[in-house]
């Protein structure tokens, strides 16, 4: 195979073995890899119903055919399991150096089983693998745990661990690898912590061979000019990070304000990218093979909130920010460093942090119960509740549990701003209809980075769309997920599409693979990608009426700013949604789309 | 003229892209441990820096090949190695004090940069300008300029 490596490492934890697969060339084709391939065998594998945190579920790391390459921004691997937070199937993506390590270490995918009895960690090199004691190091944060690691398997493996988030299955603990690069959203942490796995640790010497040599030369410089060519890939990113959206998604007043209460926040030009690179940044750093370098490499000296490490980008600059109506740029990096450190989504944190101060703000939890004030805007609050939420420790234990089960236990579920109980991303799809119908049917519930429908219809990127229209957005959203799902499969970082499309992605995958497709085959790949997790919720039990959004989001109009008026209009896009993606009118797929898609 | 593979280590952002190239032209595959270019990332320090080959005027390596596999292109002022003289000892690993000699144990032989015959495939994949194949006395040139602007925007301070 090429590409690929042809291996699947499986390691069943309550029975302490491992053994090496071959990959199955046939699926391989026909899912791509990464999320795709990942997805397919967790489906085959376990029942949908699973108890996220049974020893039947399976946590699977999966790279790409690109991982590995010189592709531009190719490092990446995800992270595939059933959400202890959603109850659906979910993956996340991750960059750094791990996802090439692995391959280079002879594997492409990691299937993960059972549970082990005490903790330990899993030591990958060249071909073979080892499960060795972590109860030394169980309890400690990522970062002490990554250097415990090294020390003891080799200074140049790769690191892939949890925190005591993790462990105290926290429904949105992540997986930090390579210190400061997250398989961050549903919960993957949970599911890694509840198997007794404290960490994995690559190392490799092999190759990653490509079929058609010249062509993916060609293809990768010809990648390299395009994310020259383009300002967001070559300056914007490299120059502010992510959080350079703070000001521009401010601007269109979809910038979610104290839980959502507002699309406007004044202290946002204090959180921005331009404030950050000013008085924290210390300078720019690129995950694997990336040419964009978007991250953000970060010092804080005022003891109050000292920290020295990366981050935040800006999601979570958002959610411990603007979300929890915060202005203070030193403690949002503090807050994003504890997330790093406890392993915890510094988005679902943030917001299920702003949840409760707004239960807090309305009277239904009292200071009493809390044990101190949760004040909108209180910096030292959002440090401290994150603290509590990594540890399970007061209030910190209910938070744990993400906004929706916070809110729902205080009796009023309409204050999580979530969908399938996923806390939303930092944009207010009310001003930008194509992200709300997205957020609404994305497969692990609220997600920005299952289709960015913010690229046209705030950035113009292919082309600028009217965001407050919601004409043609049901065909847009389908495109932007099944692309998506490509780019996570073969290995790609979704930062190239600000760059180059359908066709690049095409050019790289059939020189490395040698497998020739066309565009719609590999477009049909991805939709094949996107039934199938729609089929694995269906089976978990979740419906049609599940692609729903909080009714402050469809009800409550937007009350100032640029986007003042504005509701999602779902019932507007979302048939039209199912019609195009050959559903039924209770979103469920037909059997000739299955039968088409080859399922 | 003279060129060289310069170093800007304040322009690396770590993504090891001159690695990949280099593999692939060197070996057909991408494989970081047969790159001639290596990166070391010190990642909260912010520091990361390509460490290649400084093609030594009297290279250690060189001195310490007992097989005579090693030679210098007065020319070019390239050291390299014929593979089919090398015996795969390693005494150039030992002497050479910078690390960019090593062993590659696939083919039992040692790799080394030889600057690609003047079109280095790192400088070509690196993406900020952190390698660079010049002049070689440009970084230094660059540097007195930097400095002769200090001392400009000092004069300026002090006159004002």
């Amino acid at each position: 195979m090429k590409g690929w490596i042809g291996k699947i490492l499986r390691v069943n934890l309550t029975k302490g073995e491992w053994k090496a697969e071959e990959l199955d060339k046939n699926l391989a084709a026909k899912f791509i890899g990464g999320r795709g391939l990942g997805s397919k065998i967790l489906y085959d594998e376990i029942d949908p119903k699973v108890d996220p945190f049974s020893p039947n579920n399976k946590l699977i790391m999966a790279s790409g055919p690109l991982t590995g390459t010189s592709a531009s921004a190719s490092g990446r691997y995800m992270v595939i399991t059933k959400s202890p937070l959603t109850g659906t199937i979910a993956s996340s993506n991750s960059g750094g150096h791990f996802g090439a390590e692995l391959k280079y270490a002879g594997f492409d995918l990691i299937v993960i089983e059972g549970k082990a009895r005490d903790p330990l960690y899993l030591f990958i090199e060249d071909g073979k693998a080892e499960l060795r004691d972590a109860k030394h190091i169980w309890g400690k944060t990522t970062h002490e745990a990554t250097d415990q690691i090294l020390s003891e398997t080799d200074m140049d493996a790769k690191v892939a661990c949890i925190g005591p988030a993790g462990e105290k299955l926290v429904r949105f603990a992540c997986i930090i690898n390579d210190k400061h690069r997250a398989a961050g959203r549903s919960g993957m942490g949970a599911v890694m912590g509840s198997k007794n796995l404290k960490a994995l640790a690559v190392k490799g010497s092999g190759s990653v061979i490509v079929a058609n040599k010249e062509a993916f030369r060609k293809a990768t410089l010809d990648g390299f000019q395009k994310v020259k060519a383009s300002a967001v890939t070559s300056q914007g990113l490299p120059t502010y990070g992510t959080a350079v959206l703070i000001n521009v998604i401010n601007q269109h007043g979809i910038l979610p304000t104290k839980n959502f209460q507002e699309g406007v926040f004044e202290g946002a030009e204090k959180i921005s990218g331009e404030t950050m690179a000013d008085e924290i940044l210390i300078r720019n750093r690129a995950c694997f093979s990336c040419p964009i370098a978007c991250g953000r490499v970060t010092k804080v000296t005022n003891p109050r909130y000292e920290y020295s490490g990366e981050g935040p980008e800006y999601g979570s600059d958002w959610a411990l920010g603007a979300c929890c109506g915060v202005d203070n740029l030193e403690a949002i990096g503090k807050a994003n460093y504890l997330c790093d450190t406890l392993g915890l989504d510094p988005i679902s944190a943030g917001v299920t942090i702003a949840c409760a101060m707004e239960l807090f703000d309305k009277g239904i939890i009292t200071a009493k119960e809390v044990g101190r004030s949760l004040y909108f805007g209180d910096a030292d609050a959002v440090v401290e509740m994150i603290r509590a939420t990594g540890y399970r420790e007061g209030l910190g234990n209910l938070l744990a549990e993400g906004s929706y089960r916070l809110a729902e236990k205080s009796g009023h579920p309409e204050y999580s701003m979530s969908v399938k109980k996923q806390e939303f991303p930092a944009y207010d799809g009310r001003g930008v209809q194509g992200m709300g119908l997205q957020y609404a049917t994305s497969n692990r519930g609220a997600c920005h980075v299952r289709g960015y429908l913010i690229s046209p219809e705030i950035l113009g990127v292919p082309q600028k769309l009217d965001p407050f229209e919601t004409e043609e957005k049901a065909g847009w959203v389908k495109t932007f997920q099944d692309l998506t799902a490509v780019v996570d499969s073969a290995g790609l970082c979704l930062f190239n599409t600000f760059a180059f499309g359908g066709p690049e992605i095409l050019d790289y995958l059939k020189a490395a693979t040698g497998i020739e497709i066309s565009l719609d085959e590999m477009m049909e790949a991805g939709e094949r990608i996107w039934n199938l997790e729609r089929v694995f919720n269906l089976e978990a039990g979740l419906t049609g009426k599940d692609d729903r959004l909080p009714d402050r989001i469809i009800k409550e109009p937007m009350p100032s700013g640029p986007a003042k008026g504005k509701v999602v209009e779902l019932d507007k896009m979302l048939p039209e949604y199912y019609s195009l993606r050959g559903w039924d009118n209770e979103g469920v797929p037909t059997k000739e789309k299955l039968k088409e898609l080859g399922l | 003229m003279n060129k060289k593979i310069s170093v800007y280590p304040e322009k690396c952002t770590g993504c090891r892209l001159c690695e990949l190239g280099c593999s692939f032209k060197k070996t057909g595959e991408f494989n970081p441990t047969s790159a001639r270019v290596r990166v070391s990332i010190f990642g909260e320090e912010a520091f990361y820096t390509p460490i290649v080959c400084a093609q030594c005027d009297e290279a250690w390596c060189l001195k310490a090949c007992p097989s005579g596999a090693i030679s210098q292109d007065y020319g070019a002022r390239v050291v390299t190695i014929d593979r089919e003289k090398c015996v795969g000892c390693r005494m150039c690993t030992l002497a050479c004090p910078f690390g960019t000699i090593t062993y590659f144990a696939p083919e039992g032989k040692a790799i080394k940069c030889d600057e690609c015959d003047g079109q280095p495939e790192c400088v070509l994949f690196c993406p900020t300008g952190a390698l660079k194949y010049e002049e070689e006395s440009t970084p230094a040139r660059l540097k007195r300029i930097e400095t002769a602007r200090t001392l400009q925007s000092s004069a300026k301070e002090v006159l004002s």
